[in-house]
Order: structure tokens, then sequence, then C-alpha cells
């Protein structure tokens, strides 16, 4: 009963502590803008752990933040090969090949107007379907091992990038153009030097957007059969064996491995398109 | 009419290839049987014994619309082997979580904008939250409620709301913003209040941003709902149409399930743009 008192007035304390942070002059500066939300993560994570404790509610339903951390711990190795298996050998090698092959066929249907017509509302249509639907699919076609997760990835990538690319590509304006026209600019000058910087923005929008979808595509592709390595196996594994903590350990590299892959991208964009008004501070 | 030619244009290109590359793909075990008997089979053989085979590595179209409409109109609907049967209950998971992950993202978007504490605290995880592969946790969230005693609908309709439930808060957030300080400034020398200004400017302002995340929203719904069919063991919904036709090998069923899933979300995208379009222009703010 202690740690349910305790816990609540701890989150009391914190959100107050919050709203006078909030209320202040600090939230201007940089430093300021990072401290509230870390705490307010510091919190969440607080409340779990001493309402956990507070409630005995048992490991194998939800284990407190603090046993998860030990198990991170004592299982780095593991957590290791999994993440390798599934996201550098599938997630990564797949959102490559998809971003790629995206862009270079919206670059290719970008010159005709009846393909830019007839397949933008299929790629549209086709971004919002299940496509992880594909996945068991996909597993019966390419195998168990890291090929078809990456498969899978490269499906769900594949439409999201193209429908942003191609979108992207109309971006230059004709002032633009036609200043290139002057200056004599063949198709593929124009292309590399205007039309592609500008549209740098919608095709790293449609990156950021993958970076996620790639993640889900390798770790559920993985739930229709894989190796014995690999998050998407680990996860399911362990949790028909009730070891919740190893579930959560996974799914804390998940995060993590998720939330760094888009933060690198958002940090190449910001290298990249510099001169976009987003871009401004 | 010109804007549907082109479309048609590719998906009568995407059939072609679709039927090219299925009899690419079967002609292995075509060979096979026919290496097994002691046979040479010529092109011309080949070819129509690849379009109708009975577990194909790639069904044909013709194969899948007939596996769907014997899904659809060939059964009673209460059926085990109706798709109607397995699509009503994906369904009505995603509905009950869709309605739930929206209503809890517009409260929290209201909440967002009003309270600065809870924009500086909660937006930046509500953004990252979004970077994070939440379908993960689906066969978890799955299991732990199984073994509470939920079972059923609701932890799949909680994967769903925890689907939807991002896009609107993000986009509801952009929306009840999106007045600008001139609007806003009129609504104070009227002496509005807080709750005026929200009921007669925010929340109009909002909409067409809510339409715009509902459509994401619903579309992850479905999603989350299939994946959430997927750990329970394969009773019921078009996820677990897709494991036992994956476990079994029955190709034609994956893909029929697959389709029926397509068209379901589309035509869910489709009625909220319907409806995006009717509230859009009896509010004048057609484009």
């Amino acid at each position: 009963m202690t740690w349910v008192l305790g816990t609540m007035l701890f989150w009391a304390a914190a959100w107050a502590l919050n709203i006078r942070l909030a209320a202040s002059g600090l939230t201007r500066s940089r430093a300021g803008r990072l401290i509230v939300p870390a705490i307010f993560g510091l919190t969440l994570l607080g409340v779990w752990e001493g309402l956990v404790r507070g409630l005995q509610v048992p490991s194998v339903i939800l284990p407190p933040p603090s046993a998860i951390a030990a198990k991170i711990a004592a299982s780095t190795d593991l957590l290791w090969v999994d993440f390798l298996q599934t996201f550098v050998k599938g997630a990564l090698s797949g959102y490559a090949i998809g971003c790629l092959s995206a862009i270079l066929v919206a670059v290719l249907i970008d010159r005709s107007a009846f393909l830019k017509a007839g397949l933008l509302p299929v790629g549209n249509f086709v971004s919002a379907l299940p496509i992880v639907g594909i996945a068991p699919i996909l597993v019966m076609w390419f195998g168990f091992d890291w090929q078809s997760k990456a498969a899978v990835v490269v499906v769900m990538v594949f439409f999201p990038v193209l429908v942003n690319t191609v979108a992207g590509l109309r971006a230059a304006e004709v002032m633009q153009r036609d200043l290139m026209a002057t200056w004599g600019a063949s198709y593929w000058q124009t292309l590399w030097k205007l039309r592609l910087p500008a549209a740098m923005p919608f095709i790293f929008n449609g990156l950021k957007i993958a970076t996620t979808l790639a993640l889900i595509g390798a770790i559920v592709a993985e739930f229709f059969g894989s190796p014995t390595q690999g998050m998407g196996f680990r996860i399911s594994t362990e949790v028909g064996r009730l070891g919740l903590d190893m579930v959560w350990a996974e799914i804390a590299v998940a995060a993590l491995a998720g939330s760094a892959f888009y933060g690198l991208i958002a940090l190449i964009e910001r290298r990249v398109t510099f001169w976009h008004p987003s871009q401004r501070r | 009419m010109k804007a549907i030619l082109p479309v048609l244009a590719v998906i009568a290109a995407i059939v072609v290839l679709w039927y090219g590359a299925a009899v690419w793909m079967n002609a292995a075990w075509v060979r096979d049987q026919a290496a097994r008997a002691g046979e040479t089979v010529s092109f011309a053989q080949i070819v129509p014994q690849t379009l109708n085979q009975e577990r194909p590595v790639l069904p044909t179209p013709h194969q899948v619309v007939a596996e769907l409409w014997k899904g659809v109109a060939g059964q009673a609907v209460t059926s085990k082997r109706s798709l109607v049967y397995h699509g009503w209950i994906t369904l009505s998971a995603t509905l009950l979580g869709f309605a739930i992950g929206t209503g809890a993202g517009i409260l929290l978007a209201i909440g967002i904008v009003h309270n600065r504490a809870m924009d500086l605290s909660v937006m930046p995880w509500a953004i990252a939250s979004q970077t994070i592969p939440i379908l993960a946790i689906a066969p978890m969230i799955i299991v732990v409620l199984n073994s509470v005693g939920v079972t059923g609908l609701v932890p799949k309709a909680i994967i769903s709301a925890y689907l939807s439930f991002f896009p609107v808060v993000v986009g509801m957030v952009k929306g009840l913003r999106s007045p600008d300080a001139m609007q806003l400034d009129l609504l104070r020398t009227y002496g509005a209040s807080q709750g005026q200004t929200f009921a007669k400017l925010r929340m109009p302002a909002s909409l067409p941003y809510l339409f715009a995340s509902l459509k994401v929203g619903v579309a992850a719904a479905l999603v989350g709902a299939i994946v959430g069919e997927l750990p329970t063991g394969a009773v019921a919904g078009l996820g677990a149409r897709l494991l036992s036709g994956s476990y079994y090998g029955q190709t034609v069923q994956i893909w029929a399930a697959l389709f029926a899933a397509a068209v379901l979300a589309a035509s869910l995208v489709a009625i909220i743009g319907l409806a995006e379009r009717l509230t859009l222009r009896r509010m004048g703010m057609d484009r």
C-alpha cells in the first residue's frame, strides 16, 4: 500500500515540477525543452515500477522496469545476435533495396505523364493496404532466413517512397525549370542539379515513414517462420514461455533501434535539406 | 474518363505481369512432375498446367478471384469458411479499436493544445512513439490479456486503438493549432471564452486535419487487428486465415484473405473520404 501511495505522491510531485518548469522561462532554451519530456518519461517509468510492486502484479503479466533493465544487462549477447539478424540483415538491407529501387522507378515513370497518372493512384491505394499480410507468402518464397524478411521490407517501403518521390519531382517551380532550359541544360542535368535537390524534402519524408515500416516488416515476418534467432522469433517464443522480461527487453531494443534509425535519417535530412523552411530555427 | 484510363492500363499491365510470373514460378513444379514421370514437356504444355494448380507458388488472378467469390458468396455467412465471417471478426475489432483510439487521441490533443505542461511533456513522446515498431508488441499484449482473462475482441481492439491513436493525436494537435493569430485575436476581441474559441474556431479548423489522420488511422487499425490475430493460434479473422493458410501451404487461401483485407482497407478509407467530402462541403471548406 505504501508503494501505491508513494507512487501517487511521486506522480503528483513530478507533474507539479513539470508544470512549474513549463511555465518558467527555462523552456525557451534547448535544454529546457529536453528536460520536461525527460522528466515525464522518468515519471512514467517510476509509476510503472511503483504500481507493479505496490499492486504485486505477477511478473508473467507485467515485469517492473528494473527487472527488464536487469534482463537487458544479463543477456546483451543474445540481444545483439537478434539485433544483427533482424535489424542489420533483414530491415537494413530491405530498406536500402526498397528505397533505392523506389527512387529509381519514380525517376523513370516521371518521364511519362501517362504512367504517372496511372501509377500514382495505384501506389496511393497500395500504401494504405495491410501489406504486412504479404509476409507469409514471401516467407514461403524466400525461405526462413533473412532474405524473406528483407523481401517483406522491400515491398513495405517501396510504395510510400515511390509516391513521395514522384510528388517531390514536381516540386521544382516552372520558373526554375525555365531558367535551366535557358542555360541549355539537358534533361539529366536538370534532374541532377535542380529537380532531385528540390525533391529531397519529399523523398526524406518517405524515407522517414519507411524506417518504422522496415522494422515492423522485419519483426512481423519472423512470426511466420525464422531461424532460431531474431527479434520477432525471440518475442514469439518468449511469450509462449511467459518470459515477459525478455520480451520487454527485445521491445526496448526495437524501440531504441527504431528511434535511432529515424533519428539518423532525420539528421541526414537536416544536412541535405538545410535550405528548406522546415529546417530553419 | 481521362483519369481512369491510365489507371486501368496500369492495372491491366499488373495482371499481365502477374500471369507471366505465375507461369514462370509454377513451371518448376510442372517440370518436376514431368521429370518424375519420365517425360519431357514443351513450353506450350507447361503453360496450361501452371494456371490451375492446387497449391501453386503464385496463384493466378482468376484462381484468387474464384476463391474470393467462393469465400464471399459460396458459403453461408456464418460458416467458418466464409470470408464474410472472418472479415466481420476482423472488422469489428478494427472498428472498436479505431473508435477508442480516435476518441482518446482527440481528447489528448485537446489537452495538449490547452495545457503547456502537457504539450511539453507528452508531445515529444507521442512523436517518438511513431518511430517504434509498436506492432511487435502485439502478440505480447494478446497473450498477457489472455492470461488475465480478457479474450476475444478486446485485446485486438487495444492494438488497433494503439495504432490509430498516434496519427490522430499528431494530426489533431496540428489541426487545433491551425487557426492563425489573427483569427484567435479576433475571437479575443469578441470576448470569447476558451470553450467558445474551441467550439467555434479551433474545432472547425481542425476537421480537415482530423479526416486526414482518420484515413491513416483506420488503415493502421486494420493492420493492427490482422496482426493481433496472428498469435492467438489462428481461430478466426482474416489474420487467422493468413496464418492457417501459411501453415498448410494453401497459397490460394492466403491470397484470397489478403485481397479481402485489401478490399476492407480500401472501403474503410473510402467511407472516411466520403464523410470528409460531405462534411467539408457542408462547412464550405470544400477544395
